[in-house]
């Protein structure tokens, strides 16, 4: 997307005026110019001064910020977005700008179903992953469908069978009880789990996700990891999110990890090194003498208004280990992150498996979501030193700073999964995507 | 004497069922909950028609259907594979395997009858 873009000021100017079926000569009268002179401008070839655009503004009887570059700006980018979207032809890409110019209020609304779409497509990610990936779910379900299998089954013969020995259908009773208390206790446990507010208090999420509620309250900062040693087990007493004990026991050893990670590069010199150096996590790996990952880490869990005071745009952040599984997940917008496994395996999280101790910086443009382009970084290592006869344990971190890509980097296109990616002919593709329009064949 | 099912399924009521309704219809039924026991006793003693759960807890219901396929004693029985999970994924995953017949559960008595009959051609 341009970073910058022709005035088209007067193209608005012109289609207002034409909106309220005023002349050019009438229009000009009215401001004090020459009909040529207002000619030029409207055809964006001469620039407007504010004064004589104020009196523009009032003569076509709106407001000055509707006939500015500023408040067209979304409008541009949204219908840009829906065009390429729809494979728009490259012609007509060009004249983007000159559409939202003269049409505004039909480019608003192209722009606002643009904005919907894309509201729902994540809402598809997000259901589908659950209904993919999760497991609880997966599993409620097959026990109330055998449940629900048995039942009919079993009600059928009592039914239909005529004469039955009395020894059967005793052992056909007690079955037919036995399955429709486990339907209904399966049924309320569904609900219970489907109810979100419920699922806080009945401990019925993974634990990993009552911890990332907790981290999300937070704005994912802790500021008692800073400074010094922190009371874990006194930081998630009695938080309203971490409703099991397993969730618990997790966020005190996340708590640990990231106090480990704020007392090797303290929040004071750490900003001042963001400041003057920018995104450079090797530059920081190496100025504090500490691994790449955990500066990973530490830039993902910094507060907002740090990251944004250092010019730093807004990071998210994603650890797994070395079975693909996400351990942990610090959403970012613009860039979905499955709720469970079943990631973009393009994902540099993953090719770091490959490379540990490799640093990666890789530019990358999602599918399917208007092209969003983040700036991801990724490394793995072992998070405690393997053993001889011990498996090896990996861990990998990929930190991604939202729309930090500067100029020279041809972004790598990535999903969020398979099914709900619409990169067309991707190698990796494992499965077909339920978005329309996606190329069906598998590598 | 009557032809030989055996249901592979790990729902002790549903097979249950399974067993009342083959049994009155003059099937000689063998059930057994463990995959990897039926398989063995698969290889030596071929029943004439199988009916195979998919959710199995020791071993997935596609790899019976596959090791069925590459064994010289199974590669032609009938197979009638009853699952929860009635995905058109897995209903291609299990014709591309070689499955007979598949049927979604929950089931009707009177279809489990009518296929089993169509695929024993009896």
């Amino acid at each position: 997307m341009p970073t910058s873009r022709p005035s088209l000021t007067g193209t608005r100017i012109r289609a207002r005026r034409n909106l309220r079926g005023m002349r050019q000569a009438d229009l000009a009268r009215a401001v004090g110019v020459s009909p040529s002179y207002l000619n030029l401008i409207e055809h964006n070839r001469r620039k407007v001064g504010a004064t004589l655009l104020a009196s523009l503004a009032e003569a076509l009887g709106v407001s000055v910020d509707a006939l500015t570059d500023d408040v067209d700006g979304k409008l541009v980018a949204g219908a840009r977005a829906a065009a390429q979207r729809s494979e728009a032809r490259a012609q007509e890409l060009e004249r983007i700008e000159e559409f939202t110019g003269r049409f505004p209020g039909w480019a608003g609304v192209l722009a606002e179903t643009q904005a919907r779409v894309e509201r729902l497509e994540r809402v598809v990610e997000q259901l589908n992953d659950r209904m993919t990936h999760d497991p609880y779910m997966g599993e409620a379900l097959h026990e109330i469908i055998s449940a629900v299998t048995s039942v009919q089954s079993t009600a059928s013969i009592l039914s239909e069978s005529g004469a039955i020995e009395p020894e059967w259908q005793a052992r056909f009773h007690h079955n037919i009880l036995q399955d429709s208390t486990r339907l209904a206790d399966g049924a309320v446990a569904l609900v219970n789990y489907l109810d979100s507010e419920k699922i806080e208090e009945t401990g019925l999420a993974a634990p990993q996700e009552e911890v990332e509620a907790w981290l999300e309250r937070h704005g994912f900062h802790l500021p008692d990891i800073e400074g010094g040693a922190p009371d874990a087990r006194a930081m998630v007493r009695g938080q309203a999110e971490l409703a099991s004990e397993a969730s618990r026991l997790l966020a005190q050893q996340w708590i640990a990890r990231f106090a480990a990670d704020a007392a090797a590069l303290p929040m004071a010199p750490l900003m001042q090194a963001l400041t003057r150096e920018g995104l450079a996590p090797e530059v920081l790996a190496s100025a504090f003498g500490v691994p790449f990952d955990q500066v990973l880490r530490r830039l993902a869990l910094l507060p907002a208004p740090a990251l944004a005071q250092a010019g730093l745009p807004p990071m998210g952040l994603v650890i797994c280990d070395l079975s693909g599984t996400l351990l942990f997940r610090r959403p970012v917008e613009g860039f979905a992150l499955p709720r469970f496994g079943g990631a973009c395996p393009l994902w540099p999280l993953y090719q770091a498996l490959i490379t540990p101790y490799r640093p990666i910086r890789r530019a990358l443009v999602t599918a399917g979501q208007a092209g969003r382009r983040v700036m991801a970084y990724a490394y793995a290592s072992h998070p405690a030193p393997p053993g001889l006869d011990a498996p090896m344990i990996v861990q990998s971190t990929m930190l991604i700073a939202a729309d930090a890509v500067p100029g020279p980097y041809s972004p790598q296109p990535v999903g969020a999964s398979c099914r709900t990616c619409a990169q067309a002919a991707c190698p990796a593709r494992r499965e077909p995507s339920i978005l329309s329009s996606v190329g069906d064949g598998l590598a | 004497m009557g032809k030989r099912v055996l249901v592979i399924e790990d729902e002790p009521n549903i097979s249950e069922a399974l067993r009342f309704i083959l049994t009155r219809n003059g099937w000689m039924v063998e059930v057994n909950a463990d995959g990897h026991a039926a398989l063995d006793k698969l290889a030596v003693d071929p029943p004439d028609l199988l009916i195979l759960d998919l959710m199995l807890p020791d071993i997935h219901g596609f790899e019976i259907l596959r090791r069925l396929r590459a064994g010289t004693r199974t590669s032609d029985l009938p197979v009638l594979m009853l699952t929860a999970k009635g995905q058109s994924a897995d209903r291609a995953q299990a014709e591309r395997l070689g499955v007979t017949r598949f049927m979604t559960k929950p089931f009707a008595n009177a279809d489990v009858l009518a296929a089993v009959h169509e695929m024993a051609g009896t």
